[in-house]
């Protein structure tokens, strides 16, 4: 048993491990680019480096792009071929090239890198590389994006999210000027699923999912053999058509779904609910409810509002110089009232969020400004292990540095100093 | 005699390059002299000169251009002066590059040279009259996504561009086929008053004299046209707070002084103003004088048109002198920009480096101790002439030294050269000139050829208009590129010496080891700081510390294979060969994450001339695997004795050579 033991950790201790696993990095961020545009981004992050394994269809699908680098130019994968199934996992993914690279980081310094003050420069830099990987993975999991866009004028106390949506059942608070609000996260939206809530007079059914979706006003003349999507609301006049979901950054997906309702004294109808119809109204026990698919909100406990925006390009030219959103932050909890320039290169860091300009547009109904808001707990990470990294190889190449030439003098001491052309005079 | 010519040769390369700052006498029109006006293009202020050579530069591909009429060459800036001012005379130039058969065939060209016709370049007159069979394919081809176009598509593209551009140049200081552009001006200014007068009393719903309107806007309409061609802008505005701001165009100012062009969209429907503004600018119709400098420029016009030198001479003069004063900062930034331009500092560094690494060569056959000093003399001079080149370029765009791909190889160049004659000082064994003069050869043509795109002094998009960063994280990271490279090219030297010469002995060959070892201690700690330096700029920027993007990846492979290279020493699995074969694997990597990352947006198969780049890129890879397998060869076959060091004479766990014990 000992032996064995003794022989594991020679393995996870050993430099032949580190750089496999160096070299095995090197491969997968090399494919995990390749990847990047047949899969998206999003979806190459979570297949290649956010897994413990790269299964086969992600790879077949970056060496379908390396074949245009000789020329051999094999046709991409189709789009849903990225979620058939079975995957099976033949290369180790981001999540365990790190964590392997991590014990094998732990096992060399408790087996066998002594401690000297030559090695203090390594010893920091293999720190600075361990909380490194591990502030990554504390970001994977705890920061999270969204957006906040806004006209003009316009005042928002929420952000919603990039990619996720939300089926929301609305109904005033009698007396009040709030809603209360029942919200079902879209990852439950699955064809057939029910769903209860105990402040929901009825039974959510979803007959149909679309994670993308083009739905249209019916045209009866036309769509002659196309029943309507669903049998009350704006559902009734209209159809709606399944579209491959979209991956690359500039494009988002339209969710859509027709659900049924059901109360206590049987079916209500079948709604169609989608990205493109705001508010509908449905009338169960006694109550208007206002149900929407929308993106899932943060709501804020403070509010933005967008004062003025600023867009300038230079001079003759489309090439943008300077977008800038004048806000005013609005916090009752603090009682702060104070107005805010955010600017690209010039974020604001605000309530354990910080706020980036991404877009701005002054086309569409007047001047629109887009925010993309950050949490993340654990920003602090890269920064620190950068800076024991960055510390620690100076600190070693400068301790090498002095022995090397301390080395060469004292050489230089004995020997005859090179001359200009060493190689001329022993030339053959 | 021998001690001084290395002196001498140095001298004179230096003489060469220095002399060409001094601008050639020119003793007909000033036509030199009006490049040195400043204009706004891009979105820069910068001279009517850069603007001719980038504008050819994106038409024909060339900096010049044959004198059909003349003989002898035709500089960019005499070409241009000729498209604004006597069109008709420049379009018969052939100035339009086609390669494309398809495209030749789609203008009824001949595929082959025959008669007065190259093959190649055609004249503009040549390619009007079937101008709409291109027009037809431009929408379908600006449709598809870049990655998908055919090489025709591409070509149809890059016709139509260079076709707008050259229609911008015409439209830059007279309206498109004016002859006398003094006169039209005279009798457009006569129109104004009563003009303006019936243009009010008809949006008042007052009655007019419709003569008068018409007599107006028939100029009003032509000057719409001619700014919607979006030419460069050349008249100064009074004063200027923020570089470039308040310049007009031609058309442009000549509208103000009747109707302005919001106005007139406004009347014509085409972009509705707010009822308010389009109130307001009614009310002052007329009442804005004519731009002190249209009449200036409308003289040099007359005055070049009738070949009249000492007029063109003199209202050149004339316009400049109004410059003088509120323009000083301008002016001297675009006297030095024409200046840096005449004088291709970067193309004179290339030829002495090229001569410095035949030079080195030839000491590794005949060692002859003179010609190595003349290489280094000559390395050295080119190293300053390019620093002249970066640091110009730097002081003109006022930005860090990278701030494009072609700035990029650019500095690229100057860092490796940087590292070579450090390493050639410090270690004296002509290998460090080699690396030095082969690498900035190399990578000032690379910057030649991604010149060819356009204006390399471009302003900077929002996000990336920040020199904080650019000093920082991009300057560092490109060094993290430039000294993976040297320890690559080290490697190279260690391989090919080995092999095919006797000159690389053992001691040497461990020598040279060491210099890799430590250039590529050097690279790790310049390509990680520089990676996370992005990481850090992207955080500040838009709140995502790593976003896995190419570019950012290609970075990380860099830092991630030096890591290995160091690991792979430092473990003792591998020695002096190993490591240096390693290290010719780093210029791979290097030139993926430089370019191959790029290749990726505009898609792999994307043509033109990134086919041409991608095809380099291919060779380039397969030229670093090919010396790699020689490399490799039994050390039998080796003819010097570097790698024949027996087993017993190494350290079986070897220390990190630099560190010595």
């Amino acid at each position: 048993m000992i032996p064995m033991l003794s022989r594991l950790v020679k393995v996870l201790s050993s430099v032949r491990l580190a750089v496999a696993l160096l070299a095995c990095g090197i491969v997968l961020v090399f494919l995990g680019t390749l990847a990047q545009e047949p899969m998206g981004l999003y979806l190459v992050q979570e297949r290649f480096f956010k897994a413990f394994f790269v299964d086969q269809i992600s790879i077949n699908a970056a060496v379908r792009k390396a074949s245009h680098l000789v020329f051999l130019n094999l046709d991409p994968l189709p789009p849903e071929a990225y979620e058939a199934h079975p995957r099976i996992p033949v290369f180790p993914g981001g999540y365990l090239i790190g964590g392997l690279l991590l014990v094998n980081l732990l096992c060399a310094h408790i087996a066998k890198l002594k401690l000297s003050w030559r090695k203090t420069g390594i010893l920091l830099t293999h720190a600075g590389v361990v909380l490194m990987i591990v502030g990554q993975v504390f970001t994977d999991l705890l920061s999270t994006e969204s957006n906040l866009s806004f006209f003009e004028g316009e005042t928002k106390a929420y952000s919603e999210h990039v990619d996720r949506q939300e089926l929301v059942f609305a109904k005033d608070v009698p007396g009040t000027d709030r809603e209360s609000v029942v919200s079902i996260p879209a990852s439950m939206l699955k064809d057939g699923a029910e769903i209860r809530h105990p402040s929901l007079p009825f039974v959510v059914r979803v007959r149909d999912w679309y994670q993308n979706s083009t739905s249209r006003t019916r045209a009866p003349m036309v769509h002659t053999n196309r029943q309507p999507a669903a049998s009350e609301g704006v559902g009734r006049k209209a159809i709606v058509d399944r579209l491959p979901p979209v991956r690359d950054m500039d494009h988002r997906n339209m969710p859509a779904a027709v659900i049924e309702l059901s109360g206590e004294k049987g079916a209500l109808g079948t709604w169609l609910m989608s990205g493109q119809i705001s508010n509908q109204e449905i009338e169960a026990d006694g109550a208007t409810w206002r149900a929407e698919l929308r993106p899932e909100r943060l709501y804020l406990p403070f509010s933005f509002t967008l004062l003025k925006i600023n867009h300038e390009v230079y001079r003759g030219t489309d090439i943008p110089r300077n977008f800038q959103s004048r806000v005013r932050i609005d916090n009752p909890g603090t009682g702060e009232h104070r107005e805010v320039d955010i600017y690209m290169n010039n974020p604001l860091r605000y309530g354990g969020l910080t706020f980036y300009q991404s877009q701005m547009n002054r086309e569409l109904l007047g001047q629109f400004s887009g925010l993309q808001v950050v949490r993340n707990p654990s920003w602090l990470g890269p920064y620190l292990s950068t800076a024991m990294i960055f510390g620690g190889m100076l600190l070693h190449f400068a301790i090498m540095l002095v022995g090397f030439i301390g080395k060469q003098k004292k050489s230089a001491a004995t020997q005859t100093p090179p001359t200009v052309v060493p190689a001329a005079a022993r030339g053959r | 005699m021998k001690r001084w010519i290395p002196w001498l040769v140095a001298l004179v390369a230096l003489g060469c390059a220095v002399s060409r700052i001094v601008p050639k006498r020119e003793p007909g029109m000033a036509v030199a002299e009006f490049g040195r006006l400043p204009v706004v293009f891009n979105g820069r202020v910068q001279p009517f000169d850069s603007v001719a050579r980038n504008s050819l530069m994106q038409i024909r591909n060339r900096q010049t251009l044959p004198d059909d009429k003349a003989g002898g060459t035709m500089e960019a800036m005499p070409w241009m002066l000729e498209l604004m001012l006597k069109p008709e005379a420049a379009d018969a130039r052939r100035v339009f590059r086609i390669d494309h058969p398809d495209l030749k065939a789609l203008f009824g060209l001949p595929l082959d040279p025959s008669g007065d016709d190259d093959g190649k370049h055609y004249s503009w007159n040549r390619l009007q009259p079937r101008f709409s069979n291109l027009v037809e394919q431009v929408a379908p081809a600006e449709e598809k996504a870049a990655t998908t176009r055919t090489t025709f598509e591409q070509a149809v593209l890059k016709l139509h561009n260079a076709a707008t551009l050259y229609m911008r140049l015409q439209n830059t200081i007279q309206p498109m086929r004016g002859t006398n552009f003094a006169a039209e001006l005279a009798a457009y200014q006569a129109s104004i008053p009563a003009g303006t007068l019936a243009f009010k009393s008809r949006m008042k719903g007052m009655d007019f004299q419709t003569n008068a309107l018409v007599a107006m806007l028939e100029y009003s309409e032509r000057y719409l046209a001619m700014d919607g061609m979006r030419a460069p802008l050349i008249l100064p505005p009074d004063h200027a707070e923020k570089e470039g701001d308040g310049w007009l165009r031609m058309g442009d100012a000549l509208l103000q002084a009747s109707i302005p062009g919001p106005l007139f969209t406004h009347i014509m429907g085409k972009k509705p103003l707010p009822q308010e503004e389009a109130e307001q600018m009614i009310e002052s119709v007329g009442t804005v004088p004519m731009h002190r400098s249209i009449a200036r420029f409308a003289a040099i016009s007359t005055a070049y048109r009738a070949n009249d030198t000492a007029g063109f001479n003199a209202a050149v003069a004339d316009y400049r002198a109004t410059l003088d004063r509120p323009f000083a900062a301008e002016l001297s930034k675009v006297a030095w920009e024409t200046t840096f331009y005449r004088t291709e500092p970067f193309y004179s560094a290339q030829l002495m480096y090229v001569l410095a690494f035949v030079l080195a060569c030839a000491y590794w056959v005949g060692l002859w101790p003179t010609i190595l000093r003349t290489a280094w003399w000559l390395v050295v001079v080119a190293f300053l002439v390019h620093n002249a080149g970066l640091v110009s370029r730097m002081l003109i765009g006022g930005r860090p030294p990278v701030t494009n791909l072609y700035s990029s190889a650019i500095f690229i160049g100057w860092g490796a050269v940087g590292l070579g004659l450090l390493l050639e000082h410090y270690w004296k064994n002509a290998i460090g000139i080699a690396v030095a003069a082969l690498l900035g050869f190399a990578s000032l043509i690379v910057a030649h050829m991604l010149s060819l795109a356009g204006d390399t002094m471009e302003m900077m998009r929002a996000v990336l208009d920040t020199n904080f960063w650019l000093a920082t994280h991009v300057t560092i990271v490109t060094l993290g590129y430039a000294s993976t490279l040297v320890a690559g090219f080290l490697g190279l030297f260690y391989v090919g010496l080995g092999v095919f010469t006797k000159v690389l002995q053992e001691k040497d060959g461990r020598n040279l080891t060491r210099m890799v070892y430590g250039i590529l201690c050097f690279s790790i700690l310049f390509s990680f700081t520089g990676t996370v330096l992005g990481g850090i700029w992207a955080d500040q920027s838009w709140g995502r510390f790593w976003g896995w993007d190419p570019k950012e990846n290609g970075a990380l492979m860099i830092v991630l294979w030096n890591a290995l290279v160091l690991h792979c020493r430092m473990g003792g699995l591998v020695r002096d060969r190993g490591l240096n074969l390693l290290a010719i694997f780093g210029n791979i990597v290097v030139a993926w994450s430089w370019f191959g990352t790029n290749m990726l947006g505009v898609g792999l198969h994307a043509y033109g001339f990134t086919d041409a780049a991608f095809i380099g890129l291919l060779s380039f890879a397969g030229a670093m695997l090919a010396f790699i397998g020689i490399g490799l060869l039994p050390l039998s076959a080796w003819r010097s004795t570097s790698g024949q060091a027996k087993a017993g004479t190494l350290p079986t766990r070897p220390v990190p050579a630099v560190a010595g014990k």
